[in-house]
């Protein structure tokens, strides 16, 4: 069926502004290659770039054109590929279609262009100066503009053609049937006179007769769409307050975190029932002899630590092609005040014990509400911890601190009735909440990382060392 | 007469006038030891030194700054900015300070500065490198601004612009600068500012436009006149402020029909100004709608060359335009 078989050129393409010619540098594909649609078919060097061309379509390669090493102008055959095509002869069967159909139309609209004289009684503002000036009757001047509107040259034309004064009814080409109307309707309607005017533009203005008429003009094109926004006053109902720098970095970070990272989220609960009675014991000389509080915080820290640790997954940043995980574990420590909120940085927290940290809370929260934070309290976190309960809450979703891996919050420390061997006891109660960057953790990691966090928790008993 | 490209007529006026008066000066980005990304100022620096042809950082507003400073001071600066598209950060020195200064002193200082800068599409440059900023100056009272459609108006207005002792903006067309060539006079003349140029005699239409359109419109009249024997009436504004009204007038009355051609987008463009004149002056001799043909009121020049395409001018489409006011 070699009928069915078709060629198709492959031309240069402009490989980058204002080159005109490109050399073949080797051919990928010869004659009789199997060639498939953006395969690469050519290599081409020019003074820009070496690039390689690919294949427009499947096919097998037919003839080269070029040969190698020889400069070609843009838009010239380097080569032909051979298609088979089921649908190549509807096309030429359409192009057969359409061949006929323009002629259709074309033919119609000679015949329709005498016929149309909607425009025929519109005068231009030339015009009728003009007709006013040389004392014309406009009836009497032939039409030749669109729909036989008289044009300022048909004017021009027929006082040239010494048709002044308001005498000789029918001036031009008089035809057997406008002589006949004539007789009785003298001056009543004109015939449009193609056959007398030149032929290169009535042969346009028959075509442009036979598309419909604009009746008010040629200008009426699409003014722009402009939507309308109405914006309140802030008068009564509302007030405005301004973004503050601070507000703008939160708004940035937040919205970047929760845009580029898929979070996750889980929460488990822990019974802290024994930290409750262990930090009531020491806290009072905890205090008398640091100077600092003893804050269930630091204890949480301390087992957030331990519990990375044994899970450094945990502490890493996703780099598209690579996680990296940081072997120091810097916590994040989210410090809220009435307007905002930082997350300045305890660095190296897993070599810290739980005094440590609790000194390095008070510090780092003391500096936050006094604003002395420098930009070094700031850097170089890996994972984040909200004391969320401080305020009140019991469930929170917290957004990641970008770019990091996960962020934990620590709810209040809520009395509840709990079954401890098929007993009902009063315990200490607190949940924990994880975000976690899906990109890098999933559940199986994630829950026995805060299965391990809860472990450490409540492994905390009334003899443990806080030094 | 040697024949010259667009960019080699900017090149020789600046030159000729840097020869001719010592307080001529250029400055810019990388026009010195580059010789400008178009290569518009090469050879300066070689011929004039660094202190005459001056690399500044890359901040349009000190560009701006120091050449309408030192244009107050008695210097014939030439500033270039590298693209039009990048001159807004010099739009307030230009308006506030440059255009307005001569009134503002009473007549006791002036600024002769002259602002080049290329404007116009096609070249695949994109958003940023192909606008046409005309209309954001256009209207504002003490500046001038000229737009050379030839080489040898390019040639004569810069020239005319450096000797002119008020702030004149010269809308150089990128697309242009290669394109045309053609024989440009190697002594010393210069275009007045303020005249419009009759391009073409004609009796059935006019157009009426500026910069690289125009070589379209004078395409497409050649071609209409061969094919279909329609006769194109073709003024090129050259200046677009002030406008030459007496011209403008003359050329809408001579055939009645007239068709507005710009790059720059239509809504509240040049055209518009010109349609407006037209109207005002001579509504008893108009047989036709004014026609504007101009770029479309979208907001930046497409890199996607079908885009580009659409949304720059063309033969075909003057063409069209010219054909369809010829038979109504």
């Amino acid at each position: 069926m070699s009928s069915n078989k078709q060629l198709t050129d492959v031309l240069m393409p402009q490989l980058a502004e204002s080159l005109v010619s490109a050399t073949i540098g080797k051919w990928l594909k010869k004659p009789g290659d199997r060639v498939e649609q953006y395969e690469p078919i050519c290599e081409v060097i020019t003074d820009k770039v070496n690039a390689e061309i690919p294949s427009t379509l499947d096919g097998i390669m037919g003839e080269l054109l070029a040969e190698e090493g020889q400069e070609i102008s843009v838009g010239t055959v380097i080569c032909r590929i051979e298609t088979e095509s089921a649908d190549s002869a509807p096309a030429t069967a359409a192009g057969g279609h359409s061949q006929t159909s323009a002629g259709t139309p074309a033919a119609a609209s000679t015949a329709s262009a005498s016929s149309d004289q909607s425009q025929r009684s519109r005068y231009s503002p030339a015009v009728q100066t003009m007709a006013a000036e040389h004392n014309i009757d406009l009836r009497n001047v032939p039409g030749t503009g669109l729909g036989g509107r008289i044009t300022r040259k048909d004017v021009l034309n027929y006082l040239e053609n010494g048709g002044a004064g308001s005498s000789a009814p029918v001036a031009q080409a008089p035809t057997q049937q406008a002589q006949s109307v004539s007789a009785q309707q003298p001056q009543a309607q004109q015939p449009a006179v193609p056959t007398s005017s030149p032929g290169g533009i009535s042969a346009d203005l028959s075509r442009a007769a036979f598309e419909p008429v604009r009746h008010s003009g040629l200008h009426l094109t699409e003014t722009p769409r402009i939507p309308t926004i109405e914006v309140e006053g802030g008068d009564r109902s509302e007030y405005f307050i301004d973004v503050t720098p601070i507000r703008n970095t939160i708004a940035t970070r937040m919205r970047q975190s929760v845009s580029e990272i898929p979070h996750g989220w889980m929460m488990i609960e822990v019974d802290v029932t024994n930290l409750v009675q262990l930090r009531n014991k020491i806290k009072d000389e905890f205090k008398k002899k640091e100077g600092v509080n003893l804050t269930y915080l630091a204890f949480l820290l301390k087992a957030v630590v331990s519990a990375i640790k044994d899970y450094p997954i945990m502490n890493s940043v996703w780099a598209v092609d690579k996680i990296i995980v940081k072997r120091d574990i810097n916590i994040s420590l989210a410090v809220g005040t009435e307007d905002s909120v930082l997350t300045p940085v305890i660095k190296k927290a897993d070599q810290k014990n739980i005094a440590g940290l609790a000194r390095e809370i008070d510090e780092l929260a003391t500096k936050v509400r006094a604003g002395k934070l420098k930009l070094d309290d700031m850097q170089g976190g890996t994972f984040t911890v909200n004391n969320t309960g401080s305020f009140g809450s019991i469930l929170t979703q917290p957004i990641i601190n970008y770019p990091q891996a996960a962020i934990l919050t620590f709810e209040s420390i809520v009395k509840k009735p709990v079954v401890i061997n098929d007993m009902i006891a009063v315990r200490s109660m607190a949940n924990l909440c994880l975000s976690l960057d899906h990109r890098i953790l999933d559940g199986v990691i994630c829950g026995r990382f805060m299965q391990r966090v809860k472990d450490n928790m409540e492994s905390y008993s009334l003899d443990t060392q806080v030094y | 007469m040697p024949v010259m490209e667009y960019i080699d007529a900017i090149r020789l006026a600046m030159k000729e006038e840097m020869e001719r008066d010592e307080n001529v000066f250029v400055l810019g980005e990388d026009v010195g030891v580059k010789g400008g990304v178009f290569t518009t100022t090469k050879g300066l620096q070689e011929q004039f030194g660094e202190l005459r042809v001056m690399d500044t950082p890359l901040a349009e507003s000190a560009i701006a700054g120091v050449a309408i400073g030192a244009a107050m001071y008695g210097m014939k600066p030439i500033a270039e900015m590298q693209y039009s598209d990048f001159m807004l950060p010099a739009t307030n020195q230009i308006i506030s300070e440059a255009a307005k200064i001569r009134y503002r002193s009473n007549n006791d200082w002036n600024c002769p500065v002259v602002v080049r800068a290329p404007i116009g599409g096609g070249i695949f440059g994109g958003l940023y490198h192909s606008q046409c900023p005309e209309s954001i100056f256009f209207g504002t009272p003490g500046l001038k601004i000229v737009a050379p459609y030839s080489a040898y108006d390019a040639k004569g207005l810069l020239k005319a612009a450096v000797r002119d002792p008020d702030p004149v903006l010269f809308f150089e067309n990128k697309k242009c600068y290669k394109l045309i060539k053609e024989d440009v006079p190697e002594d010393d003349y210069i275009v007045p500012i303020g005249k419009a140029n009759v391009l073409r005699e004609g009796t059935d239409i006019t157009v009426i436009g500026y910069s690289l359109p125009l070589h379209f419109a004078m395409q497409a009249a050649a071609e209409l006149e061969a094919e279909q024997g329609i006769s194109a009436h073709i003024l090129d504004l050259r200046t677009i402020q002030p406008l030459d009204r007496e011209a403008i007038i003359a050329a809408a009355r001579k055939t009645g029909k007239v068709l507005i051609v710009h790059e720059d987008n239509k809504t509240g463009g040049v055209g518009a100004e010109v349609a407006a004149i037209i109207s005002e002056e001579c509504l008893f001799e108009l047989d036709a709608p004014i026609q504007r043909l101009c770029g479309p009121d979208v907001p930046a020049m497409p890199i996607s060359p079908p885009m580009e395409k659409f949304f720059m001018l063309s033969k075909d489409k003057v063409k069209e335009a010219m054909t369809q006011l010829a038979l109504f």
